[in-house]
């Protein structure tokens, strides 16, 4: 049993949420009916009214929404109340096409910070620890999230924001540090660049780290936890529910449990929109319960994973999600064949890789081209031209066998890929460039 | 005995190797011998020189290097001098993996640097044999 945020609310039995839930969706609706024209002209195409709705079983009756919905509304068509009852916006990296605008009432931002608070406490956190929030500040909802979290919990409080990674050593070593908060790639920079000032894990006060924010592999989570000498834990949220913290990892480390009081989850076959039996793999879809500013109903995250009622040794009740399996939007599909960036992580990391590799796929004479640059690490360099290239040989044929075609595999000095502070970019797809 | 070669990994891109050369002589390091072995995607710069600590530090900073013992024999200035060296060593199993050659000055003569899988044998057999090979001493006062 662990420690809880608000223990009566993250133990509650499966009947007293299902009756939370029950009511608030039905005031969600009858919210974003009344208030949200964009919403409500969907429901009234599908012929559905707001009376409909009795509890969370009719969820099912009602329209979805999409990533395109949010830029075809944007940036007010969305918005379920008057601006001045508005406090914050934040923002999605807007990487492809459109931002999403997200709003917020000081109501919605206390329940999204709710939600980080229990993140923060099931990793171990308390208002003696000192946290450092190194992911983005400003438009990005990672460092904002946290940053509040932190605050109810009581922790002290790092508002680091990303890079500048001199300084993170710095006042991770002076101000003693307990749990850190960034991208899991950002982790790993961290714990690389420690280990070259001549740190070793121990010498920091480090226990725990919440990441989140981009894709990761438990090769990667173990990688981290040796590197800083700590339990490292995910973390999952979007912009568009709110931010990090619809959904933690707890002590157990086998899946998020996600707020169910504030987000009502289903699955779905991401082809023909079918509500999927718990269990099944599919893409998540979440509606917000209580949410002012921007209540989004049955909205698609195209993130694809599997849902878990079994029960949690942490004692929490809420149902746990897996980490994704890949984002639809990072699926790259080459030859024909489906390719996540996960699967190569995994790959470089079994094979004693540094997470460090950039993905660039091309089109040559209508063939998909798929080139793997990975940093090679001092002990792995043999001044014998056949050793090496038995090396990048032998990790060909291992991405071969998980990827089910074959890359070409380039072996670069460490440092040559270019190491973001915030998200890495790992693929460069010039595909589209020709299309 | 032998003597310290360090190896660096070069990507095959205008400017890498240049870059490295570049480093080395505007730190004062003298180059006493090097070989570059290159396929098509990257090149492998082996190197002996002066001062093999502070090479060493200075290319680790920014390179992945290697650092292994090579034998570097003397040839004599006559027929068939490489292949008694060759000879020998083929002859007690030791397997040459690469070799390059190298003159110092015309007082100091020729030496070839092998690099053996096993460097101890091959060392122990040469000087068994009464043939002249070099230590990081040797080097330093060329
Ligand atoms: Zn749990």
């Amino acid at each position: 049993m662990g420690n809880y945020f608000q223990p009566e609310i993250e133990t509650a039995s499966r009947e007293e949420i299902l009756s939370i839930q029950n009511e608030k969706i039905v005031k969600q609706v009858k919210h974003a009916y009344e208030n949200v024209k964009y919403y409500r002209d969907l429901m009234d195409e599908k012929g559905v009214k707001p009376e409909d709705i009795k509890g969370v079983d009719d969820i099912k009756k009602l329209p979805f929404l999409s990533k395109a919905d949010l830029r075809e509304a944007y940036p007010y068509g969305l918005l379920g109340t008057d601006l001045k009852n508005c406090v914050r916006i934040q923002s999605t990296s807007g990487t492809t096409g459109k931002r999403v605008v997200a709003f917020y009432t000081q109501h919605d931002i206390d329940l999204w910070e709710e939600c980080c608070a229990r993140a923060i406490v099931a990793v171990g956190g308390s208002n003696e620890d000192v946290v450092q929030v190194c992911y983005g500040y400003g438009l990005f909802t990672g460092g904002a999230g946290i940053h509040g979290g932190s605050h109810k919990v009581g922790s002290l409080t790092l508002p680091m924001s990303s890079g500048n990674t001199e300084r993170q050593i710095q006042f991770m070593m002076d101000l003693g540090s307990t749990i850190l908060c960034c991208t899991p790639s950002y982790a790993a920079y961290i714990g690389e660049t420690l280990a070259e000032r001549g740190y070793k894990p121990e010498d920091n006060k480090l226990k725990a780290g919440i990441f989140g924010a981009e894709p990761w592999t438990e090769e990667m989570r173990r990688s981290i936890e040796q590197s800083l000498g700590i339990k490292a834990y995910d973390i999952y949220g979007l912009t568009e529910i709110s931010g990090p913290g619809v959904a933690f990892e707890c002590e157990a480390q086998n899946g998020m449990h996600i707020n169910e009081d504030h987000f009502y989850v289903e699955v779905i076959d991401p082809e023909t929109g079918e509500v999927l039996p718990e269990g099944s793999k599919g893409e998540l879809v979440f509606t917000s319960l209580d949410k002012e500013a921007f209540p989004l109903i049955r909205y698609r995250t195209r993130d694809i994973c599997v849902l878990s009622r079994e029960k949690c040794s942490c004692g929490r009740t809420h149902v746990k999600m897996t980490k994704p399996m890949g984002r639809s939007d990072d699926m790259m599909i080459i030859r024909g064949v489906n390719v996540f960036p996960s699967q190569i992580e995994t790959v470089l990391l079994n094979e004693g890789y540094t997470p460090n590799y950039q993905i660039v796929v091309d089109r040559v004479n209508n063939s998909d081209t798929l080139d793997i640059y990975v940093e090679l690490a001092p002990d792995q360099f043999s001044d014998i031209v056949s050793v090496t290239q038995k090396r990048e040989k032998k990790l060909e044929s291992a991405m071969r066998t998980m990827l089910g075609i074959g890359p070409r595999i380039h072996l670069v000095p460490p440092k040559t890929i270019t190491r973001s502070e915030g998200k890495a970019v790992r693929v460069i797809d010039n595909r589209k460039l020709h299309d | 005995m032998a003597i310290h070669q360090i190896s660096v990994f070069v990507q095959n891109k205008p400017g890498k190797l240049v870059g490295i050369i570049e480093e080395l002589a505007n730190k004062g390091i003298n180059i006493r011998a090097s070989s570059i072995a290159d396929t098509a995607e990257f090149g492998i710069f082996r190197l002996i020189t002066n001062d093999f600590d502070k090479t060493r530090e200075i290319l680790s900073e920014n390179n992945v290097t290697n650092v292994t013992k090579v034998i570097a024999a003397k040839m004599e200035d006559k027929p068939g001098a490489l292949y008694r060296v060759v000879d020998i060593l083929s002859e007690a199993g030791i397997n040459i993996e690469y070799m390059y050659a190298f003159t110092a000055s015309e007082t100091f003569g020729a030496y070839v640097v092998f690099r053996v899988d096993d460097v101890d044998a091959a060392q122990k057999l040469l000087d068994e044999k009464g043939i002249s090979t070099l230590n990081d001493e040797d080097i330093l006062d060329m």
